[in-house]
């Protein structure tokens, strides 16, 4: 019997279980059937009076056993009170393999967790597989982008990082039988010596959420003014999308860095990815090469954009644009 | 205060050719400072510059070469530099260098207050060296650092970045901190920053020197490795051109077709 998969399952600030945590689970699945007898598995470190609201949100995921801290401390994330009692509950529970979501909290927590367990991290798997020997193969992106590694663990447990929106949740909940398991800590007195002084939400504008984005509409240099950004906000609106830019745009004052998609900005893996305006240098394409569809719009048809896009327009973006959006406006 | 600095050497990932075989060719690669190591050492000249007797130590794990890399840092006016170099520390995934780095620091730098890290490597992108460095040595560490607000000897003020907003947040020292892109503008070395560079040795240690065991670090000491690397298959796609605005929007519709 397999000792099971585990996941990190996150309280965001707004106090949600992070979405991330379902995608895992049901990516968890989707392993478990080729390991035998493999219990899917929750670690959730909490504030008391959230976890019974929790609970149904476990069950009709699929969760089969869910472990969980109850305490005040945890109603703000940091690393010296959530580490020592992560550490502890999955050195307890010794999972086989245990999956993070990789958000700011994942990423900051699971190589404490693994380093303190003398065990491998994988970081932002694009896959996860069980290989012949049924060992967790951890595939990601490395080098910019450009190569592709299956990354095994000789430890246990095996341990990997994913970003949001990489794998998809259950098309329907189900309702199963979960176990929910309380476990203890004890701080014996332990003052954090971290201290979070003061929290500012980015306001809606602001939060280019593009790792989490289905659709990115992205400009580059081609768009050469703040109206033309307008323009791709109001496409990317039409859309349900947000606004990316290439480093040139971001350089000409155009989008904010945090917006910036490429090899010194993020890499994104968005289902729609429409590049305006943008040459196309390896150094972009690199951070959007895995979106699952890609349109270009470019006055120059020899752009390498058009070499990596599923769908092009050759002309004047300034022109295009407001017709497309009218376009589909009509249509929806 | 004395301050670490943790830097890497890196291969420039947008220069990348690759051979017939598919894998990717090394020499003649360029090496450049990891970008988000260059806002690292911003952060550690502004707390130079803020708390009078800070010291700096720039300390690097990676082949000789990468001594050049600590030398143009010396110039921007760091006081002292450490390569870790050893064959024995070669393929070192993120647990033996951060098991390696916290060895040497704790060695040789016990009385330090602040180990400064990149928050990622361009080559690898793991963001996981510092945090493991900071479980290693027991400290609390912040993550997603981009500016610094305030310092003294005994604590720092922190402004981090995350998803969704900027959380401003206090540590005691000793702490770890893991550095993002932010606004900083690059310093540049003086005439007189080079000059004094010249007069400093990069100080050279290897796995003996620091006492660790061969066994913790390199190949030997990783827990994970790579059974497959490919290269990422390019979409072999050809781009399908419209004219007409009405057809070429239609494809703009992802979301209609599944859920119908
Ligand atoms: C170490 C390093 C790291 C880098 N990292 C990144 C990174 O992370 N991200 C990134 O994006 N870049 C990065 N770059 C820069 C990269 O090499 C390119 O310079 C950059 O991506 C080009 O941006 P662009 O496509 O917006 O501009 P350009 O290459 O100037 O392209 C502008 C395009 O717009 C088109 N155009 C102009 N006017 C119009 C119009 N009216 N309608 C339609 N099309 C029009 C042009 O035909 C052209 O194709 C990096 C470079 C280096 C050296």
């Amino acid at each position: 019997m397999s000792k099971g998969i585990l996941i990190y399952s996150e309280v965001t600030r707004e106090n949600y279980l992070h979405t991330v945590t379902f995608e895992l689970a049901n990516k968890a699945r989707e392993l478990a059937q080729k390991l035998s007898d493999c219990p899917i598995m929750a670690l959730v470190l909490v504030k008391p009076d959230l976890i019974d609201e929790f609970k149904e949100v476990f069950r009709v995921n699929g969760f089969d056993k869910v472990f969980y801290v109850a305490d005040e401390r945890f109603r703000t994330y940091t690393t010296d009170i959530f580490a020592p009692v992560a550490i502890k509950c999955v050195r307890d529970i010794d999972p086989e393999i245990m999956l993070i979501g990789a958000t700011n909290q994942g990423r900051d927590l699971a190589p404490r967790i693994s380093s303190a367990l003398h065990t491998g991290l994988t970081a932002d798997c694009t896959g996860l597989d069980i290989n012949e020997s049924g060992k967790l193969a951890a595939t990601r992106p490395t080098f910019g982008g450009q190569l592709m590694a299956t990354i095994l663990s000789k430890k246990f447990p095996q341990m990997a990082t994913v970003r949001p929106k990489v794998f998809k949740p259950m098309k329907e909940f189900v309702n199963v039988d979960t176990n929910f398991v309380r476990m203890g800590y004890d701080f014996c007195g332990y003052k954090s010596k971290i201290e979070v002084l003061e929290f500012t939400k980015k306001i809606t504008s602001e939060i280019n959420n593009l790792d989490c984005a289905e659709v990115i509409v992205a400009g580059g240099r081609g768009m050469q003014s703040a109206e033309g950004f307008k323009l791709l906000k109001e496409l990317a609106d039409t859309l349900g999308g947000v606004v990316g830019a290439s480093r040139l745009a971001v350089e000409m004052g155009l989008a904010d860095k945090n917006c910036q998609v490429g090899q010194t900005g993020k890499t994104v893996i968005p289902k729609l990815y429409i590049a305006c305006g943008i040459s196309g240098a390896l150094q972009h394409t690199v951070g959007m090469n895995n979106a699952e569809r890609v349109i270009a719009i470019n006055k120059d048809r020899n752009a390498p954009i058009f070499e990596i896009a599923d769908y092009g327009m050759v002309g004047d973006a300034f022109e295009i644009i407001p017709k497309l959006i009218q376009s589909i406006k009509q249509h929806t | 205060m004395k301050i670490v600095l943790c830097v890497k050497q890196v291969p420039d990932t947008s220069d990348i050719k690759w051979t017939e075989n598919n894998t990717i060719q090394r020499e003649g690669l360029e090496s450049i400072i990891n970008p988000c190591d260059v806002y690292a050492a911003e952060i550690a000249l502004t707390i130079k510059k803020e708390c009078p007797n800070t010291t700096v130590t720039v300390l690097s794990m990676g082949p000789n070469q990468a001594g050049k890399m600590l030398k143009k840092l010396l110039a921007l006016g760091f006081d002292e530099a450490v390569l870790l170099s050893d064959k024995k520390f070669a393929a070192s995934d993120t647990y033996a260098t951060g098991k390696t780095i916290s060895k040497a620091i704790a060695e040789k730098i016990p009385d330090f207050d602040l180990i400064i890290c990149g928050q990622y490597a361009i080559d690898g992108d793991t963001a996981q060296t510092g945090p493991s460095i900071a479980n290693f040595l027991n400290l609390p560490q912040i993550t997603y650092v981009k500016e610094l607000v305030e310092c003294d000897e005994n604590k720092l003020t922190l402004l981090r970045e995350l998803e969704e907003g900027f959380e401003k947040v206090q540590t005691k020292l000793p702490a770890l901190i893991c550095v993002t892109e932010n606004s900083y503008e690059p310093t540049r070395a003086t005439i007189g920053g080079v000059i004094e560079a010249t007069k400093k040795e990069v100080k050279i240690l290897n796995c003996n020197d620091i006492g660790l065991e061969p066994a913790c670090t390199g190949l030997k000491g990783s827990p994970t490795y790579v059974s497959k690397a490919f290269r990422a298959v390019k979409k072999e796609v050809q781009c399908e051109f419209f004219e007409n605005i009405e057809d070429f929007a239609k494809n703009f519709d992802i979301l209609g077709g599944e859920n119908e």
